[in-house]
């Protein structure tokens, strides 16, 4: 018995070494990406590198605003495409799909959300540039527009799962007392079941922007990586992902531009970890008022 | 009856977005496959690149992928289960579980290409005596640290998916807790663990950005954990950007495609055996 109870302790705490382990990683991450950024700011002031739109690494010009503003452009390009197409899909599964339709839909949301980037990326660079040159008529189809397009496609499963999880957990209640008042079922959805899951789809919608951001692989195939501020959806653009991909081949070890890049890096970095941070208090929350 | 005619129009618009939903999926699905068959073959598969990549075939890339995800796997699957125990069975909730929890989710929200900044300073230059710089190892590493909240999530669900009563019972039989873990915990949360490492490994095999500053386009096959290699995706990638060959592109991402798939139809197996447990007990 006593020879039980030391075993228990010996491999109780190997699992909590196991257990900080990700608390570790984290902190590691921060540790590293800061330790790689800040010197940059020895050259170069705060100011200058999140207002300034001149990046010239080779003349020590380091303003990263058009790469900012490209990301948040992309991003809202793709949430307004993704977030109408989303929730509709969302309300289909969860209120009027057969239960046939669903195990079709639900399934190949799970599949469209396990497709890696990169395969996103190369149907981009060809059918999506393609179609954006062909529709506005541009000289390239190489656009912020593109890679909101497949950004949408991508944060698609994100948005739809997470509305369809909190449209399905408004208590039936709601629902049965608006029938009993004589509400059609699109009444019943639109008046009463979407306003109860509001906080919930709102988070949903918080945690596709985080993915969106810090997306670089399909971004960096599409967009046309000009490092010029973008003028609208149909000018070609850098974000800050493509930025960092793309010059870290050709930067000095601790130079200021991989110092610049670690900055860039920084920017989607704690952008994310305060969405996730809000995305995931709003689940908690909205699920909270009903129980 | 304007209602009426509302709510019918709402209906159809509500099946069209998710036929448009399908759609999308099946032209994304059906376009690799069409472009990539063609160069398709055993051979494909099992040969050298030749020419620079524009014939033969893209073996290294296979083995890369191979041997990145085995060393992900190996860092992340027992750290991740053994995490997961210790939330379930030797932990009341408290102040260490929610540090634990709200680490693992931040971690998961880190960006990909953060994780390639990661990578590339801690393993390709801090520990680079010990990882042997850009190599096939802090590849994986860099790739395990990043499945890792995964497998906790998946593991601990199922762990607590385990009926209480079944621990009891166990207990009540005189078994002590590490009896208890073996005996009743893990094998009842086998089919759950299983599908999150499945999960995981699919994240693991499709992810560029974390690898991409270690792992060059490199055509021998790799030679040791050590050494430089080359994975499906980071081919891909330098493949269509540079425009090097974009019919060996195509093979290469139906290959990591036809990989996705195949992971995506055992998770489904697992799912709908877990359904039936759930149902039995």
């Amino acid at each position: 018995m006593k020879e039980q109870f030391t075993w228990e302790k010996i491999v109780g705490a190997v699992l909590m070494l196991f257990s900080v382990t990700a608390l570790v990683i984290l902190l590691l991450i921060m540790l590293f990406i800061l330790d790689g950024g800040l010197p940059l700011f020895n050259k170069v002031s705060v100011f200058d590198f999140l207002l300034g739109d001149k990046w010239m690494p080779a003349k020590g010009l380091f303003g990263a605003s058009q790469f900012i503003i490209a990301a948040l452009l992309v991003t809202f390009g793709a949430v307004l495409i993704s977030v109408p197409l989303g929730i509709s899909c969302a309300i289909f599964l969860a209120e009027i799909a057969p239960p046939w339709a669903k195990s079709i839909v639900r399934p190949a949301i799970d599949l469209m959300a396990g497709i890696p980037s990169i395969i996103y990326g190369v149907f981009a660079l060809i059918v999506i540039v393609n179609l954006v040159r062909v529709a506005f008529n541009v000289a390239s189809g190489e656009t912020i527009l593109a890679a909101s397009i497949i950004l949408a496609i991508m944060i698609l499963p994100i948005i739809i799962s997470i509305s369809q999880d909190s449209i399905e957990s408004v208590p039936k209640l709601y629902k049965e007392g608006s029938y009993a008042l004589g509400a059609t079922d699109w009444q019943t959805i639109r008046r009463v079941l979407v306003p109860a899951a509001g906080p919930g789809i709102i988070a949903g919608i918080i945690l596709a922007m985080g993915r969106a951001i810090g997306e670089t692989m399909a971004v960096v195939l599409v967009i046309g990586n000009v490092e010029k501020m973008p003028s609208g959806l149909l000018s070609p653009g850098e974000t800050l992902t493509s930025a960092i991909l793309l010059e870290m081949g050709e930067a000095v070890v601790k130079s200021t531009q991989y110092n610049a890049l670690f900055c860039l890096g920084l920017v989607p970095f704690i952008l994310v970890l305060i969405m996730s941070i809000l995305s995931s208090r709003l689940i908690t929350k909205s699920k909270g008022r009903f129980a | 009856m304007l209602s009426k005619t509302t709510d019918r129009l709402a209906k159809i618009w509500l099946w069209m977005s998710a036929l448009a939903i399908i759609l999308i999926l099946l032209s994304v699905l059906g376009y690799i496959f069409i472009n990539g068959i063609g160069i398709m073959s055993v051979s494909f598969l099992l040969d050298m690149p030749k020419n620079n990549w524009r014939e033969g075939g893209i073996l290294p890339a296979i083995l890369g992928s191979l041997i990145v995800v085995f060393v992900a796997l190996a860092f992340a699957a027992p750290v991740g289960v053994g995490t997961a125990v210790y939330l379930t069975e030797f932990r009341k909730e408290g102040l260490v579980t929610r540090i634990i929890r709200i680490s693992s989710d931040a971690l998961n929200a880190v960006p990909s290409i953060v994780f390639g900044l990661f990578g590339l300073s801690l393993f390709v230059f801090y520990l680079k005596d010990y990882t042997g710089g850009p190599s096939l190892l802090s590849a994986g590493l860099t790739l395990g640290f990043m499945i890792l909240p995964t497998i906790i999530r998946t593991s601990e669900v199922a762990m607590r998916g385990v009926p209480y009563a079944e621990r009891m019972e166990s207990f009540g039989l005189g078994a002590s807790k590490l009896q208890t873990i073996k005996n009743i915990v893990l094998p009842g949360a086998v089919p759950g663990i299983a599908t999150g490492l499945i999960l995981s490994i699919g994240r693991a095999v499709g992810e560029t950005a974390p690898i991409i500053f270690m792992v060059a386009l490199n055509p021998t096959v790799p030679k040791s954990l050590f050494g430089s290699g080359n994975t499906l995706t980071t081919q891909l990638y330098y493949l269509a950007m540079e425009g090097i060959s974009m019919k060996v592109a195509f093979g290469t991402a139906l290959t990591l495609m036809l990989v996705i798939l195949t992971l995506n139809a055992i998770t489904r197996v697992f799912k709908k055996r877990l359904s039936r447990n759930l149902r039995r007990g």
